[in-house]
C-alpha cells in the first residue's frame, strides 16, 4: 500500500495507518526525498522527524522506507572533511546548490571517485573475526586508515585483490562466513549512529590528555578516555577553550562537532586549522580533524543527530587503535533540539520543558567515551569534551546539572574572570577533576615526582587567597599582617603568571608539561624565600621592591619553550637577591 | 489552482482553521478575501489530513466563520525586490506604505531564506569604524558580524543606533555602496518617527530601507518584519554587492510576539512562557549576517533589545548572547551620571574583533591597548567596591590611582558627544593617555617594548 503524509508540523511529519516502518528507520519523505527518521509508532500514526526544512511539503506526498536505521558511512576520506549533522558533505552540497543549502540535496557522504593506495593485509585462507583489519591505506599524511571487518561478521578469506589504487566502493576481498555466505569487502562499511560500536573490554584510565594549557594539565587534568564538561555563560570563552584544546591536545584525531552554534565560528575553525601546523608532526592540523557543522540556523532535527554522527565516526577510528578527542560545542543546543522535537510530539515535559529522558540521553552519550582494548587487540580511546551553555548562566539548570552527573571533570567558566579578561576563565574553586588520582602514576613516572607536590602547594595558595579575599573585601588589604599580604602577592603571581594563558602568544599558547613544572617550582621558590624574609621581620614593601614578582609573572613570555635551562638562572637570581636582602637586615 | 474555500471552521487569536482542504502545503501562503472586498494574507503553520491551520498576518478582527473565501497560492511568502527599495518605507510584511506605489520587482525571494552553508562563508575580517571610542577600541564592529545592543527601557539605545548609522564607515575605502536596512518591531510611533527624522536630517535616508511594524500593528506581521528586512539585506548584499548594516529594534517585542503566537497555537512553553524553539528561531534571523564567498557584499546586524527589568539572564538577551558574536551592553548607572553613550565596558564584547584589528586593519598596538584598558577598568570596579565599604580616604595609593583612572576613563573615553566622530588614531592615543595615569608597573598586559614607547606620565597631565 502507499504510505502518504498525513500531517506536517515543523520537522515532525505523521503517516496514517501503516505497518511498513520500524523504529529509528531512515526514510525519504515527499517528492523531494527529504531525509527523515522514524521516531514513534502507534497503531494509527507513524511519526517521522525530518532532517531538512519541510516548507512546501504536502499531505498525500509519498514516504519511502529504506529498511535500515540512520547510518554513518565509514571509509577513508572522513578526515579533513566537513559534514552536516547527518554526514552530508558540505563542500559537495555547495557545489550542487550554491552558498545556501537547498532541500533534498542527497549526495553520498564520501567521495566515491577518489582513489586510495590500498594495501591488502590478509591472504586467502586467513580466518577473520569482527574488527580484524583486512586492508590499510594512507588517508592523510598523519593517519593510516585501517579497514576492519564489521563487528557483526566473521569468516574465512576466499579471495583478495592485489595492492593498488581503489575507490571506496571497489571490492578488495571476499570472505565466506561461518554460515556459508559469501560477503564482498569494500573499503566502506555502514554503522547505525545510535548504536555504540563494540570493543573487547574497557581498560582503566591511566594517561592524561595533554593539552598544553596550564590550568587544565596541572590543576584540573583530563584523562584519555575521560569526559569533561565546560559550562559557561556567553562570552566566557567556551568556544575559545575548545579551539585551544582541538589545536594542541595530544590526541591522534579530533572530531569537532559544531552543534547549533555560530556559522562564522565554523568558518574560523576551517580557516585557522588549515593554516596551523601541528607542532608534533609538522603537518596541517586539518590532517587530523573531522568537522561536523550543524549551525544554529540549520534544521533542528539534524542538530539532534549530529552528536551521534560525530561519536560514531570517533568510535570507528578508535577501533583502528587511535586516540580521539571529541569537542562537542554545545551540548545544550543538542538538548534544546531534543526539547523542541519533544514539544512537537506533545510529550509530557519535565524540568524547564526538557523531556524526562534528557538525563538518559546525556548519559548514553558520555558513556561512549572510554579507553578500550579494541576487537583487534589494539588500544584506543575517546575523550569527550562537551561545552554546556547554561540558560542565564545559571549552573543549576537541568542540562548542566545532569551533565555533571556523567562527567568526572568539570571546568566551570566564570563571568567575573572573563570580564577581567582572565583567560582561560576556568574558575579554580568551582571546577574539579576526579582524574588526578588516576593519573598520579603517569605524572610521577613521566614528568617528575615533584609535579603533584607542587600542584598541591599551588592549590593551597589559591585556597588561602580565597579565604583572605573575604576579609580584604570588607576591610581592605592594608590591615593584613605581612605574611598574609605575601599570600595575596604570591597568589597574584599564580593567577596572572601561571593560570592566565595567552592563546595568541607563540610560546604561551602551548606549554609543555616540563615547563609547567619549572614555572611552579620557580613560583614556589620565590614564595619560600619571601616567607623566610618575612619571618625575620623584613617588611613586604622591601620584598616587592626587588621586582621579582613582576619578573616571575612575565616568565611565561620571557622563557621560550625550548630554552628551559633559563629557569636555573631565574632561580639563582631569586636566591641571591634574597640572601643579599637578608644580609642587609641581619 | 484557483479553488476557493468558503468559510472557516474555527478562529482562535491570530489563527484560523479550515477543513476539507485539498493538498495545502506546509508554509505556503493563502489569500483570504472578506465579503467587504478587502484581502488578508495568511501562512500555513500546520496541516493534518484535510485540516489546515493558517496564521493571519493582519489579525483576525472582523473575520467570521462564513464571510471569507480562501485561496492557496502554492508558494511560500515572498518579497518583491529591486534596487528601488532603497529610500522606501514598508510595513512589516513588506508592502510599501509611503504612498509611492508598488515596487517593480527584479526578482522575488522567499523571506525565510535558506541556511547558509558554513563552508560558503568567508570569515569576517574588516572592521567598520563607528567613530565611537568605546566601540571602536574595545568591542570593534566587524563587517559581517552580528553585534546586539543590550539596553533597557529609557536608555539611549536609539540615539546610539542613529549615531552608528550616521558615522559608520567601511574601513577600507573600496568605493562600494553602503546602505542601511532598518526594521522596527513593536516600537512606539514616535520612536519610529525619531529614526526617520534622524535619517532625513543626516541625509542618509536615500540609502535606508525601512520596515515599520509599530506597537499597535498586528503581531503576526511583527514575526515577518525581520525576515522581510533580512531578505532585502541579503538581496542588496549578495546580488548587488553592497555593504549592508541591518538595525533590528526591538528584539524583545519580536520575541513577545512569537510567544503570543505560540501560546495561541497551544504549544508547550519553555522558560518564561517562550516557546522551546526560541533559540532556533532567533538563530534563523541572526545567522543571516555574514559574508558569502563569491560576493563582495556583506550583511552586518545590530539588533537592539531592551532587557525586561534590566535582567541580562532573561531568555531574550540570554539566548541572543549565545547566538550573536558579542554584545554592547548599556548601563543605567552610567546613564544616570550623564554619560553618553552609557556603554558598560566590562560585560561588552566583540568576538570577531581579534581578527579584524591590529596591523593592516586598525593599528598595531590596538589589541594591547584594548586588553590593558579592560584589565585596568576591571580593577577600578574592585577599588570602588572596597571604597564603598571602607571609604575612599582609607584606600591604598594604588587603589586611589585606579579610582581616578576610572573616573577619567568614563569622562573622556566612554563619554562623547552625539556629533563627535573620533578617528581610530584619536581613540587609541586617548587610551594610552589614560593608561599613563597609572604607575607603569600596573600595566601587565603590554609587552615592555611597546610600553616604553607609548607610556609617558606627561600624557596624563591634562586629566589631573
Amino acid at each position: 500500500m502507499n504510505n502518504e503524509i498525513f500531517s506536517i508540523n515543523g520537522p515532525v511529519v505523521k503517516v496514517k495507518d501503516t505497518k511498513d516502518f520500524s523504529m529509528l528507520e531512515m526514510v525519504y519523505v515527499g517528492e523531494k526525498r527529504l531525509i527523515g527518521e522514524v521516531i514513534g509508532i502507534t497503531e494509527e500514526f507513524t511519526t517521522i522527524q525530518v532532517y531538512e526544512v519541510t516548507t512546501g511539503l504536502k499531505p498525500g506526498e509519498p514516504v519511502y522506507p529504506t529498511g535500515s536505521p540512520m547510518c554513518a558511512t565509514l571509509a577513508p576520506g572522513i578526515i579533513t572533511n566537513i559534514f552536516d549533522g547527518i554526514q552530508r558533505p558540505l563542500k559537495k552540497i555547495e557545489e550542487i546548490s550554491g552558498a545556501f543549502i537547498a532541500e533534498g540535496a542527497n549526495v553520498p557522504a564520501l567521495d566515491e571517485e577518489r582513489l586510495f593506495d590500498v594495501k591488502v593485509v590478509v591472504k586467502p585462507g586467513d580466518a577473520l573475526k569482527g574488527g580484524d583489519i583486512y586492508a590499510t591505506c594512507p588517508e592523510t599524511p598523519l593517519i593510516e586508515h585501517r579497514c576492519m571487518l564489521s563487528p557483526n561478521l566473521s569468516g574465512v578469506v576466499t579471495w583478495t585483490a592485489p595492492d593498488g589504487k581503489y575507490k571506496i566502493t571497489d571490492k578488495v576481498a571476499e570472505i565466506k562466513t561461518d554460515d556459508g555466505k559469501t560477503v564482498e569487502l569494500t573499503l566502506m562499511q555502514k554503522w547505525p549512529i545510535r548504536q555504540p560500536r563494540p570493543s573487547k573490554e574497557r581498560l582503566p584510565i591511566s594517561r592524561p590528555l595533554i593539552t598544553g594549557q596550564r590550568v587544565i594539565d596541572t590543576i584540573l587534568p583530563i584523562a584519555k578516555g575521560g569526559a569533561a564538561a565546560i559550562p559557561g555563560g556567553f562570552g566566557t570563552g567556551k568556544t575559545m577553550t575548545q579551539h585551544q584544546l582541538a589545536k594542541w591536545c595530544d590526541a591522534d584525531i579530533i572530531v569537532y562537532i559544531g552543534c547549533g552554534e555560530r556559522g562564522n565560528e565554523m568558518t574560523q575553525v576551517l580557516e585557522e586549522f588549515s593554516e596551523l601546523i601541528d607542532p608534533k608532526s609538522g603537518n596541517h592540523l586539518t590532517d587530523r580533524t573531522v568537522l561536523i557543522a550543524n549551525t544554529s540556523n540549520m534544521p533542528v532535527a539534524a542538530r539532534e543527530a549530529s552528536i551521534y554522527t560525530g561519536i560514531t565516526l570517533a568510535e570507528y577510528y578508535r577501533d583502528m587503535g587511535y586516540h580521539i578527542a571529541i569537542m562537542a560545542d554545545s551540548t545544550s543546543r543538542w538538548a534544546e533540539a531534543l526539547r523542541e522535537i519533544s514539544g512537537r510530539l506533545e510529550e509530557m515535559p519535565a524540568e524547564e520543558g526538557f523531556p524526562a529522558y534528557l538525563p538518559s540521553r546525556l548519559s548514553e552519550f558520555y558513556e561512549r567515551a572510554g579507553y578500550v582494548e579494541t576487537l583487534n587487540g589494539k588500544e584506543g580511546s575517546i575523550t569527550i569534551i562537551g561545552a554546556v551553555s547554561p540558560q542565564g548562566s545559571d549552573f543549576s539548570e537541568p542540562v548542566t546539572q545532569n551533565t555533571k552527573r556523567f562527567v568526572r571533570c568539570f571546568w566551570a567558566l566564570d563571568k567575573a574572570l572573563a570580564y577581567a579578561r582572565h583567560y582561560p576563565a576556568i574558575n579554580w574553586t568551582m571546577s574539579y577533576s576526579e582524574y588526578t588520582d588516576d593519573l598520579a602514576d603517569f605524572y610521577n613516572k613521566n614528568v617528575s615526582e615533584d609535579f603533584l607536590l607542587c600542584r598541591q602547594e599551588i592549590s593551597n595558595i589559591l585556597i588561602e587567597e580565597n579565604k583572605l579575599m573575604e576579609i580584604v573585601k570588607l576591610i581592605g588589604a592594608d590591615v593584613l599582617p605581612d605574611d598574609q599580604k605575601l599570600v595575596i602577592e604570591i597568589a597574584r603571581v599564580v593567577r596572572v603568571g601561571f593560570l592566565q594563558q595567552n592563546a595568541y602568544h607563540k610560546d604561551d599558547t602551548y606549554v609543555p608539561l616540563e615547563k609547567q613544572l619549572y614555572m611552579m617550582q620557580l613560583i614556589l621558590n620565590l614564595y619560600k624565600n619571601a616567607k623566610n624574609a618575612i619571618a625575620i621581620g623584613i617588611p613586604i614593601s622591601e620584598i616587592t621592591a626587588l621586582g621579582l614578582f613582576e619578573k616571575v609573572i612575565k616568565v611565561k613570555y620571557d622563557i621560550p619553550n625550548d630554552k628551559l635551562d633559563m629557569f636555573n638562572e631565574y632561580n639563582a637570581e631569586i636566591n641571591s637577591a634574597f640572601s643579599e636582602l637578608m644580609q642587609r637586615h641581619s | 489552482m484557483s479553488i476557493q474555500y468558503v468559510g472557516l471552521k474555527e478562529i482562535n487569536g491570530p489563527l484560523v482553521v479550515l477543513d476539507k482542504v485539498d493538498h495545502a502545503s506546509y508554509d505556503e501562503i493563502a489569500q483570504i478575501r472578506l465579503s467587504d472586498g478587502t484581502t488578508r494574507v495568511g501562512r500555513v503553520v500546520e496541516v493534518a489530513g484535510d485540516k489546515v491551520v493558517l496564521q493571519v498576518f493582519e489579525g483576525t478582527k472582523g473575520l467570521s466563520l462564513t464571510n471569507t473565501k480562501t485561496r492557496f497560492l502554492g508558494k511560500p511568502m515572498e518579497m518583491p525586490l529591486s534596487t528601488e527599495i532603497l529610500g522606501r518605507v514598508f510595513n512589516g510584511s513588506g508592502r510599501p506604505i509611503d504612498g509611492l506605489g508598488e515596487i517593480y520587482p527584479e526578482k522575488s525571494m522567499d523571506i525565510n531564506g535558506k541556511p547558509l552553508n558554513p563552508v560558503s562563508r568567508t570569515y569576517p575580517r574588516n572592521y567598520i569604524r563607528t567613530g565611537i571610542s568605546s566601540i571602536d577600541c574595545l568591542m570593534t564592529l566587524i563587517r559581517g558580524q552580528k553585534l546586539p545592543i543590550f539596553s533597557g527601557s529609557g536608555l539611549s539605545h536609539n540615539k546610539l543606533a542613529v549615531q552608528i548609522v550616521r558615522q559608520a564607515q567601511i574601513a577600507e575605502e573600496s568605493g562600494q555602496d553602503f546602505a542601511v536596512v532598518f526594521a522596527a518591531m513593536g516600537v512606539k510611533n514616535d520612536v519610529a518617527d525619531y529614526f526617520k527624522r534622524s535619517f532625513e536630517d543626516s541625509g542618509v535616508l536615500q540609502r535606508v530601507v525601512m520596515f515599520l511594524n509599530l506597537s499597535n500593528d498586528p503581531i503576526i506581521e511583527r514575526i515577518l518584519t525581520p525576515r522581510c528586512a533580512l531578505t532585502a539585506a541579503e538581496y542588496l548584499a549578495y546580488e548587488k554587492n553592497m555593504h549592508i548594516l541591518v538595525i533590528l529594534t526591538d528584539m524583545t517585542s519580536y520575541a513577545e510576539a512569537l510567544r503570543e503566537f505560540s501560546s495561541s497555537k497551544g504549544e508547550i512553553p519553555g522558560r518564561k512562557g517562550y516557546p522551546g524553539y526560541l533559540y532556533s528561531d532567533l538563530a534563523s534571523l541572526y545567522e543571516r549576517a555574514g559574508v558569502v564567498k563569491g560576493s563582495t557584499g556583506s550583511v552586518t546586524q545590530i539588533p537592539i533589545l531592551t532587557m525586561p527589568n534590566d535582567d541580562i539572564t532573561h531568555p531574550v538577551p540570554d539566548l541572543t548572547g549565545y547566538i550573536t558574536e558579542g554584545q554592547i551592553t548599556l548601563d543605567r548607572n552610567l546613564d544616570q551620571t550623564g554619560i553618553y553613550p552609557p556603554i558598560s565596558v566590562l560585560p561588552s564584547l566583540s568576538r570577531l574583533m581579534k581578527d579584524g584589528i591590529g596591523e593592516g586593519y586598525t593599528r598595531a598596538d590596538h589589541s594591547a591597548v584594548a586588553n590593558q584598558l579592560f584589565a585596568c577598568y576591571a580593577k577600578v570596579q574592585d577599588a570602588r567596591a572596597l571604597a564603598s565599604v571602607i571609604g575612599e580616604e582609607e584606600l591604598s595609593d594604588i587603589d586611589k590611582a585606579y579610582m581616578s583612572f576610572g573616573a577619567m576613563f568614563e569622562k573622556y573615553f566612554i563619554s562623547q558627544r552625539f556629533d563627535e566622530n573620533r578617528t581610530i588614531e584619536e581613540t587609541l592615543d586617548l587610551g594610552w593617555d589614560l593608561l599613563s595615569l597609572l604607575p607603569m608597573s600596573e600595566l601587565d598586559r603590554v609587552d615592555e617594548k611597546l610600553l616604553s614607547e607609548k607610556y609617558h606620565p606627561e600624557r596624563a597631565l591634562r586629566f589631573k
